[in-house]
């Protein structure tokens, strides 16, 4: 080894074959090569998930089209599938845990960042955090006991009686359906908007709240007409990393949506959702056909949320660009 | 005052509370989820029910010593895979990659990251369950561990990166190479976070159902060996509280109990020792 060479970086140059032994001995080329190995089988693993859908959907793609997406048959008899009910559901289901998780996780990341004191929200964001740990099957079985009782001997005909003459409100009360599944996913979903939304909140500048308050705002005005809308990427970016939780959510909606492919306006209807269909159908799936259409299914729910989480990163970029560099 | 006034400080007082109500009522979730499932899983909890097998269909009883053996067998596949593959991962993207290849693996595990879990179930369907042509608990770990990957990785390499520079070159300036500095000083002073990630991202996947369905399966007896269809507890909780058995119902409120016990003193312990460390670090 030639006496001003450093043992930091990529060893000696030169390709003879004593060259190739310094740097084995040496050790760094092979550490890199190692971990290369292994960065290089995670991109792997991620080419293949995708290429693994393609595949094994090219029959279903190949037979139905973009017919797939819009028809409603779901015939394993005669091997007619069609996937507009199960598409349907997911949309609705996801659309409604939005409208209720939205403005009470937003409002809860409000106070957590501009109201409570440092040590309660400290204590409430972690109790928060713990919330989104508790594993789906659990939301589920809570639900099956808890909610669809209550969903269908009290809300649905209190709803029916005062609201009933709105088209989402019509038909009988089962429980089991896609108010039942909104609910239990609005309840999931709460926790990652919290949380994300609330450290967006925490790095707007503090300078934009004393400018406003300085001009004689009231507390609630410099929130929402300054705080909240220079926070409003950020906030966005917590709402579509929450909407594709929502829609790849498989387990607790499986537990309460009822299962049956109807498209109904009634949110008391029973209804059936992409996740849902493939966690229930996927075992008994005989033939080849079959399978195919359940995994085009989850081809499809793959490039949703796939798409979503993009969109997300996107829009946190933007805000913590905005932030200004602090981090909450 | 004018009445303007009036109303917007008494906007700004009832909007401010509305805030507060809603951070409450999600706290409350917890609370309630928490106090309901204890209410209704201690009932049904019993020496018997950690060392039994599930009874016959029909009878009363029984347990799910299988389901719990079967979920830790599940974990350590799935460690096997995740861990090495995440941290040393990590290792590359922290430490050895230039900034191309680096966005591209961790723009991977953030794009595995975002993968519904069924749509997990699918990938080690095909993957493994195809050419194996049975369900097994290699197949639900192998799904298991996939989902470990962009947990252990992206955490991992936020520890490695808040190593002190001084210590590296602490070690650089007495000789040693970049591998020994990596291996010997940057990953130790970096283990505590990076354990801490992985205990974590286990107590996430130990209670993934979905993944499970159609890879490892299920089985109401002892499997042996790895190459079966495994019980697992998340499933049990979802083939019990689905059945219309009321026995079966009670057991899977006392197995929800066990799982959400252990994922939440994990996580409670994990998130404990992580806020001190980051606190001590300031």
């Amino acid at each position: 080894m030639g006496a001003t060479s450093t043992t930091v970086g990529p060893a000696g140059v030169g390709w003879g074959p004593q060259a190739l032994i310094r740097r084995l001995r040496e050790g760094d080329a092979i550490a890199h090569t190692v971990t290369l190995i292994f960065g290089a089988t995670i991109i792997l693993i991620t080419v293949l998930l995708v290429g693994q859908l393609w595949i094994h959907s090219a029959p279903s793609r190949a037979k139905f089209g973009w017919d797939f997406l819009h028809t409603s048959t779901w015939d394993p008899v005669f091997d007619n599938y069609g996937a507009l009910p199960f598409i349907y559901g997911t949309l609705v289901t996801t659309g409604l845990a939005l409208l209720i998780a939205v403005p009470l996780g937003l409002g809860a990341a409000i106070f957590l960042s501009e109201l409570a004191p440092p040590k309660i929200s400290a204590g409430l964001s972690f109790v928060i955090d713990l919330l989104a740990a508790v594993p789906s099957v659990i939301y589920g079985l809570l639900a099956i006991f808890t909610l669809l009782p209550l969903l269908a001997t009290t809300v649905e005909p209190f709803l029916k009686r005062t609201l009933g003459f709105l088209p989402i409100f019509k038909g009988p009360a089962y429980g089991v359906g896609f108010l039942a599944a909104g609910l239990v996913l609005a309840i999931m979903i709460v926790p990652f908007i919290v949380s994300v939304s609330r450290e967006v909140l925490m790095s707007v500048p503090a300078d934009q709240r004393e400018a406003a308050l300085g001009l004689g705002a009231t507390r609630w005005e410099t929130t929402w007409k300054v705080v909240v809308p220079y926070a409003r990427s950020g906030i966005m970016g917590s709402v579509f990393l929450s909407m594709a939780r929502a829609l790849g959510e498989t387990m607790a909606v499986t537990m309460v949506i009822g299962n049956t492919p109807i498209i109904s306006a009634s949110l008391f209807s029973p209804g059936y959702s992409i996740a849902a269909v493939i966690a229930n159908e996927f075992t008994e799936a005989t033939g080849d056909m079959y399978v195919s259409a359940l995994i085009e299914l989850g081809l499809v729910l793959f490039l949703l949320t796939f798409i979503l989480n993009g969109m997300a990163q996107l829009l946190l970029m933007v805000s913590q660009k905005r932030g200004g560099g602090m981090r909450g | 005052m004018s009445i303007r006034m009036i109303w917007r400080k008494t906007l700004s007082f009832v909007m401010l509370s509305l805030t507060g109500l809603c951070a409450l009522l999600t706290v409350s979730v917890l609370v309630a989820v928490l106090g309901y499932l204890a209410w209704n899983g201690a009932t049904a909890l019993h020496w018997t029910f950690f060392t039994n097998l599930p009874a016959p269909v029909g009878e009363t009883g029984g347990g799910i010593a299988n389901a719990m053996v079967g979920s830790a067998k599940l974990l350590l596949i799935a460690a096997v895979i995740g861990v090495p593959l995440g941290l040393l991962g990590a290792v590359y993207v922290a430490e050895f990659a230039s900034p191309t290849p680096a966005f591209v693996v961790r723009y991977s595990a953030d794009l595995l990251n975002g993968v519904p879990s069924i749509v997990m179930g699918i990938f080690a369907y095909t993957v493994v369950v195809l050419p194996m042509h049975h369900f097994s608990a290699y197949a639900g770990g192998f799904a298991l561990g996939v989902m470990m990957v962009p947990i252990i990785l992206r955490s991992s390499e936020e520890f490695l990166r808040t190593v002190p520079r001084s210590l590296r070159e602490g070690a650089m300036a007495v000789g040693a190479s970049k591998w020994r500095t990596i291996a010997t000083v940057v990953v130790p002073a970096a283990s505590g976070g990076i354990l801490t990630a992985i205990l974590l991202s286990l107590s996430r996947v130990a209670g993934e159902t979905a993944p499970l369905l159609f890879t490892a399966f299920g089985n109401r007896f002892w499997s042996h060996g790895l190459n079966e269809p495994i019980a697992s507890l998340p499933v049990v909780i979802y083939t019990y509280a689905i059945s219309p058995y009321d026995d079966w119902h009670r057991q899977a409120w006392a197995a929800g109990l066990v799982l959400l016990g252990l994922v939440l003193v994990t996580n409670l312990l994990c998130r404990t020792v992580l806020s001190r460390q980051s606190a001590q670090r300031r």
